[in-house]
């Protein structure tokens, strides 16, 4: 469940609604929020979080401490 | 294919992938800035020159692909595509202003539906609009769903206007086919390299395949894809123009070997920009004092290049929700509010008769240039000068100094005038009141320049001038700008013979950065 994306950096440029597997993305309030229990860091889809990878802000999208790793759920 | 795999981008000639290139299938005279009497013009229904009639009908009302109809007709963007695949350090898609003019920007996103009710609000108000461009503000092809969408809605409900976009390439091969099926007939890619090592300099990754790439390695595919999507588009005979930024010290010599290797695919017409990189704009190349080109350097790199394939020079490197010529920007009349409120009429008719008008006094235009460059027959100077022009379009004098948001700027010789470049500059009379500083720049912007032409000019700016040594002219007030210069240049010519006056050689400009102080 982890990624989440700080508001206060991302430019709303949809980049990784479009990428993100699971549909967990999507805009509220001119940026995007992360769904947290859709989120499988992208494990079993891709090598990377898609989010991380095409986001034009670097550390933007970012592990949220909070939260336990989607891995450890299983 | 796994791009990846593709052999070395800066040695085509080699085995693998994209190293069976074909060379030359369309090889189009371009249609970028002809003026001499000797070479074709595209710019006029008088004078379509050795453009065959089928790249004449696509270029002849485009104001990006044909330099004489950027004085006539207007393009508008719509940022429905705001995702992109690349990274440039040229690039940063945080910044935003409203007085800011440069790719990227804009002021509010769209949908496809917002969109294409947008398009029929401005080309109703705006007759003379004939392009729809999606150029962003991300990549067109990084959205391919909303950008195609929304070029199938304007299809369906404005037929008449071109479709055109603008990308980075590195998702074109997939979307070649889309394009041609829609009609998009005008496709612009930008390429700053086709050596992998200057790439990386300019590129600091790329997302492909649901992968990051960095470095030389993603600089050699989007290299690769750049160059496969141009040769995909030439043989479907869809007119391609390749923008390139000049990076002074990274990629500027190598931009003459990007202009071989896009016109022997055959690229149409080249535009070669200069870097736009204001600290304030939080770059990467801003915020490490990566400068731009000075106006000399920059033409000096279109002159060479300038060959078969011909240099687009009139590029206002605008936003990517323009609205108008392409000198102005309209944009803030056309908010999502304010064409929700518009009762949208679209009327062919009345948009065909404006521009039948329109072409008529392009014509007259022309035929009046030709017959002032026939008084210059006879001369033999090796005189070559620069000249500026306020102008509101239409090819006339007709901007008042204190007004202009640009100049344009003509290269006179005995061959004839010549459309080189235009300088931005924060108007100078604001609110009735002149702003002491702004003239300073303006001097600067256009101090490479012998005069300037204006429809009218007070007295204090005019003495300015003259001491800085640039001469103003208002006595060409609202005439064709090509035959004034071309009169005022033989009158020159004749002053320098008869030992009136002495021809001197005027000094460089700089190109004005970052966004105007005044948003009139």
């Amino acid at each position: 469940m982890p990624f989440k994306i700080i508001a206060s950096q991302c430019t709303g440029c949809s980049a990784c609604e479009l990428e993100c597997p699971n549909v967990a993305i999507s805009e509220k309030g001119g940026t995007f929020v992360i769904e947290p229990k859709k989120c499988t860091e992208c494990i079993g889809h891709f090598d990377e979080p898609q989010c991380v990878a095409v986001c034009p802000v670097d550390n933007t999208c970012v592990l949220d401490p909070s939260l336990p790793r989607y891995q450890a759920r299983a | 294919m796994d791009v990846s795999e593709c052999n070395e981008a800066s040695s085509f000639g080699g085995a693998a992938g994209l190293g069976e290139i074909k060379q030359a299938h369309t090889r189009h005279k371009g249609c970028g800035t002809f003026g001499g009497r000797d070479k074709a013009s595209c710019g006029s229904q008088a004078r379509q020159g050795d453009l065959p009639q089928a790249i004449w009908e696509k270029v002849k009302n485009h104001p990006c692909y044909s330099e004489e109809a950027h004085h006539h007709y207007a393009r508008m963007h719509v940022a429905v595509a705001p995702a992109c695949n690349i990274q440039c350090n040229y690039c940063n898609r945080k910044y935003d202003c409203a007085n800011e003019s440069r790719p990227g920007v804009v002021s509010e996103k769209l949908t496809p539906e917002q969109a294409a009710k947008k398009v029929l609000a401005v080309a109703s108000t705006i007759p003379q609009m004939t392009v729809l461009g999606i150029a962003g503000p991300g990549d067109p092809l990084a959205n391919p769903e909303k950008t195609f969408k929304t070029f199938e809605l304007v299809a369906k409900a404005a037929p008449d206007i071109k479709l055109c976009l603008s990308t980075n390439g590195l998702a074109l091969p997939d979307h070649v086919d889309t394009i041609a099926r829609l009609n998009v007939d005008h496709v612009t890619i930008t390429i700053n390299m086709i050596d992998p090592e200057i790439g990386a300099k300019i590129y600091p990754w790329i997302f492909y395949g649901h992968r990051r790439y960095t470095g030389v390695k993603a600089a050699k595919m989007l290299i690769n894809r750049q160059l496969q999507g141009l040769e995909m588009l030439a043989e479907r005979e869809i007119l391609c123009k390749i923008n390139s930024v000049m990076i002074p010290g990274i990629n500027d010599q190598h931009l003459v070997d990007v202009n071989k290797a896009v016109k022997s695919r055959g690229a149409f017409l080249h535009n070669i920009m200069p870097l736009i990189s204001a600290p304030q704009h939080g770059t990467v190349f801003g915020l490490n004092g990566q400068r731009g080109p000075a106006v000399q350097e920059l033409k000096a790199l279109q002159d060479a290049c300038e060959g078969e394939m011909n240099m687009m020079r009139h590029c206002r490197q605008c936003r990517a929700d323009a609205v108008g010529l392409l000198g102005e920007d309209r944009g803030a009349e056309f908010t999502t509010e304010k064409i929700m409120a518009m009762d949208v009429k679209y009327d062919l008719e009345t948009r065909k008769a404006y521009q039948a008008k329109v072409e008529e006094e392009r014509v007259a235009k022309v035929a009046a240039k030709q017959q002032k460059l026939a008084d210059l027959a006879g001369e033999t100077s090796d005189i070559n000068l620069l000249v500026a022009v306020a102008t509101k379009g239409s090819g006339l004098i007709n901007e008042h100094f204190g007004h202009a948001k640009e100049f344009q700027v003509y290269e006179l010789s005995t061959s004839g005038a010549k459309f080189v470049g235009h300088r931005r500059a924060d108007p100078y009379c604001q609110g009735g009141y002149a702003e002491e500083g702004s003239l300073a720049t303006i001097i600067r912007a256009i101090d490479d320049c012998h005069a300037v032409f204006v429809a009218k000019i007070g007295g204090c700016p005019k003495s300015e001038l003259i001491k800085a040594g640039i001469e103003p002219l208002d006595q060409y007030a609202h005439e064709f700008i090509e035959k004034s210069a071309i009169a005022w240049f033989k009158r020159y010519l004749d002053k320098v013979q008869s030992g009136e006056i002495q021809h001197v050689e005027r000094g460089n400009a700089a190109i004005r950065q970052g966004a105007l102080i005044s948003a009139a």
